[in-house]
């Protein structure tokens, strides 16, 4: 592993060359300044990795300071506390929600040495050039602006990036397939009586609405005209659909955070219910038979990125260029791809990972030998498939994004009634 | 007036000397205190319950429509519903429970040591948190969990007891495993300063076991019973994670409406609802000092 290591040295030659490249008239960072620099991120739990900050210090010199937090409270503190963070991790539906306020600056994209290795849905929408773009807060809708300082989101690729892309993935419905004993294939089994109280929803809102909608509309209940952006009408039926099952008791509970759907799992409370992909690798490293149940309707999916504060500014904000280029450079996108997210650049990421787990995460083909995380626990066995095929088949069957919907405020009201219901 | 040296005192002595100034000065401390950590909040609390809120931004402008939702929405009335039940039955159970366990301990056990190690026992789950000792039901209560295995395994039922968990039994088992230590105190405290020999006197007039109780002891206690209900009342009423946890987020209370509210950023709104709970919470106390002069007891 050590020829991939950067050495301080190595990084600040690029860290200069990148300066000197770029027509901003840039102070150089200095060695012993940078030490003394301290960025502070924040985020949801899936990116904040401690390993990531050791490895800064290591491979950068400068300080990064993590704080995981819900995606709602990470929303909160987008919106309300600018000058609390200089990094923000957060994803793409939240760009949306806290862009307007003015908190966060754009980045050039010349300054950023991978972007045309970056992943076309990021950019232009397109996985491939043949592919549809799904129905949502589809990243590249609100990646890019016209301008500095412009608080709406331009239509097309520009120079001024929002967010910078670091990690996403497709979610679907987990599954104990021990418990239920027959295949899955549709998201309408959610409300399948069969699993009468042995359901389960996530409680988060503006993701469980979309997780309901994909549900009505493989039902055949519901026609949406897109489901990240409801109307009204659309929203009413959705929730009266759910009502209806809730009071039937179709639901053993609702969950909040990711350990609460662990468990959920985990102690067989619950055998059909949402999920991300790490609480499934959670439920299967206690030796428990769990999978990500691809469907038949495709998945919801998500994508997170970074996003620099508005008073960031001079050295603070040359180290945060190049922790950005470090990020996409191929160590983080190693590291989060073993644990089963997909990196922006994968390219990069490649050289950070054996052939096997490349073939086994990226690909979808069978593991040649033991797949391990990051951490050490053993996630599948030679011979094991990933659930739902290689990166194009997962990511190319997208339904619809994450989203904040116009109809925002009355769907959390709907929500509220839908919980007390 | 003048002093030994002939000359007249500074304003700083007269003013020392005037006895509103000093009594002001004793009360500014804890005034000062509590203006700026509880009279300021709340008022912020009531202003911003007036205002509109988009996803990103509160607009400071004066508007009813916060309210016009809260009391024209049928989720509130059956949320407050809710409220008031948990509130009720906990204060029921941990009045029972917390009301003998007072007695025995201050009546039935004699020597003093023993009344202070079993009290001292009492507050044990004390030691840790909360949080804790709420989660630790859950895999008590669940569907695979300790309590039906051993009731399957006894042959007193087949299936498992869907309602153990994430049900209102759950949450008001949690409040109530919470919360009884809140009515012991303040019971058994009352019940100490019981005079012994208003009992005999009871007795000796030929009171039975049940007469004394009724006429004597419950009468002497209800200030204790008042503290120990307006802490139940209180932690019960503005409580929202154990009812998240214990219902497996499937109920709500207006705490859940508020944390809701405030974790989608619509602060205006959660600070209506706060301060129609406020102001709840006020009216029922309100309501509870009337019957009892619980001053006595402070």
């Amino acid at each position: 592993m050590s020829k991939m290591r950067y050495s301080r040295r190595s990084m600040l030659k690029a860290g200069g060359a990148a300066l000197a490249a770029s027509t901003l008239s840039a102070p150089m960072v200095w060695a012993q300044d940078i030490k003394n620099i301290t960025l502070r991120q924040f985020g949801t739990g899936v990116s904040n990795l401690n390993d990531v900050g050791t490895k800064v210090k290591e491979d950068l010199g400068f300080t990064l300071e993590m704080t995981a937090l819900d995606s709602d409270s990470v929303t909160q503190r987008a919106a309300t506390q600018p000058g609390s963070f200089d990094i923000a991790d957060i994803e793409y539906w939240i760009c949306k929600k806290v862009w307007p306020t003015g908190n966060l600056q754009a980045m050039d994209v010349s300054r950023i040495e991978n972007y045309d290795k970056i992943v076309g849905i990021f950019k232009s929408g397109l996985l491939t050039p043949e592919s549809d773009i799904a129905q949502g807060t589809a990243p590249h809708t609100v990646g890019f602006i016209e301008e500095p300082g412009a608080k709406t989101f331009a239509s097309e690729e520009t120079n001024w990036m929002t967010l910078i892309p670091t990690i996403y993935n497709a979610d679907t419905l987990g599954i104990r397939p021990d418990l239920i004993g027959r295949p899955i294939d549709s998201w309408a089994e959610l409300l399948n009586p069969e699993f009468k109280g042995k359901a389960s929803l996530l409680d988060i809102s503006s993701i469980g609405i979309m997780d309901m909608a994909m549900v009505c509309e493989a039902m055949g209940e519901i026609q949406y005209g897109d489901k990240g952006n409801m109307t009204k009408d659309e929203i009413d039926k959705t929730l009266a659909i759910f009502t209806e099952a809730k009071k039937a008791g179709q639901f053993r509970a609702f969950w909040k955070s990711f350990d609460e759907s662990v468990n959920l799992m985990a102690s067989g409370e619950v055998v059909i219910q949402s999920m991300w992909s790490p609480a499934i690798t959670a439920v299967k490293s206690r030796g428990i038979d769990c999978v990500y149940q691809p469907l038949k309707e495709g998945y919801r999916s998500w994508g997170g990125g970074l996003g620099l504060s508005s008073s960031l500014s001079g050295m603070e904000l040359d180290a945060a260029y190049d922790y950005i280029n470090w990020y996409l450079s191929g160590w983080v996108g190693g590291y989060l791809m073993r644990q089963g997210y997909y990196s922006a650049v994968p390219e990069t990421s490649k050289d950070y990972m054996s052939e096997n787990e490349w073939g086994y995460w990226f690909e979808g083909k069978p593991a040649t030998g033991e797949i391990t995380s990051p951490t050490g626990d053993v996630l599948a066995k030679a011979g094991d498939v990933r659930d739902g095929g290689d990166f194009y088949e997962r990511m190319g069957r997208v339904a619809c994004w994450n989203s904040v919907m116009d109809q925002n405020q009355y769907m959390v009201r709907k929500w509220n009634e839908f919980i007390a219901a | 007036m003048r002093d030994s040296t002939g000359k007249a005192p500074g304003w700083g002595v007269t003013l020392m000397r005037n006895r509103h100034f000093v009594g002001w000065l004793q009360a500014a401390p804890l005034s000062l205190i509590l203006i700026g950590f509880l009279i300021l909040p709340i008022i912020t609390i009531v202003i911003v319950s007036f205002w509109q809120a988009t996803e990103f931004s509160i607009i400071p402008a004066f508007s009813l429509e916060n309210y016009e939702f809260l009391f024209g929405s049928p989720v509130t009335y059956k949320v407050f519903g809710a409220t008031f039940k948990y509130a009720f039955l906990t204060w029921a159970f941990t009045l029972s429970i917390g009301f003998t366990v007072a007695y025995y301990l201050a009546f039935h056990i004699r020597s003093q040591p023993v009344q202070i190690a079993l009290f001292l026992i009492c507050t044990i789950p004390f030691w840790t948190s909360n949080i804790i000792r709420m989660i630790s039901w859950i895999p008590f209560l669940g569907r695979n969990g300790i309590a039906n295995q051993a009731l399957i395994s006894w042959g007193v039922i087949d299936q498992p007891l869907e309602w153990l968990l994430y049900s209102d039994f759950s949450v008001i088992l949690a409040f109530v495993h919470l919360y009884t230590l809140f009515m012991v105190v303040p019971i058994f405290n009352t019940m100490m300063r019981i005079d012994k020999s208003l009992l005999e006197a009871a007795r000796d007039n030929g009171a039975s076991g049940f007469q004394t109780l009724v006429h004597v002891i419950v009468p002497l206690t209800k200030p204790g019973i008042m503290i120990g209900t307006i802490f139940v009342l209180t932690l019960v009423m503005g409580d929202f994670i154990t009812v998240r946890f214990m219902s497996g987020s499937q109920r709500a209370n207006v705490g859940r409406l508020i944390s809701n509210d405030i974790s989608l950023l619509q602060y205006p709104s959660a600070a209506a609802t706060a301060v129609v709970l406020l102001l709840t919470v006020l009216i029922v106390i309100g309501i509870l000092l009337r019957f009892v002069n619980i001053r006595k007891e402070l």
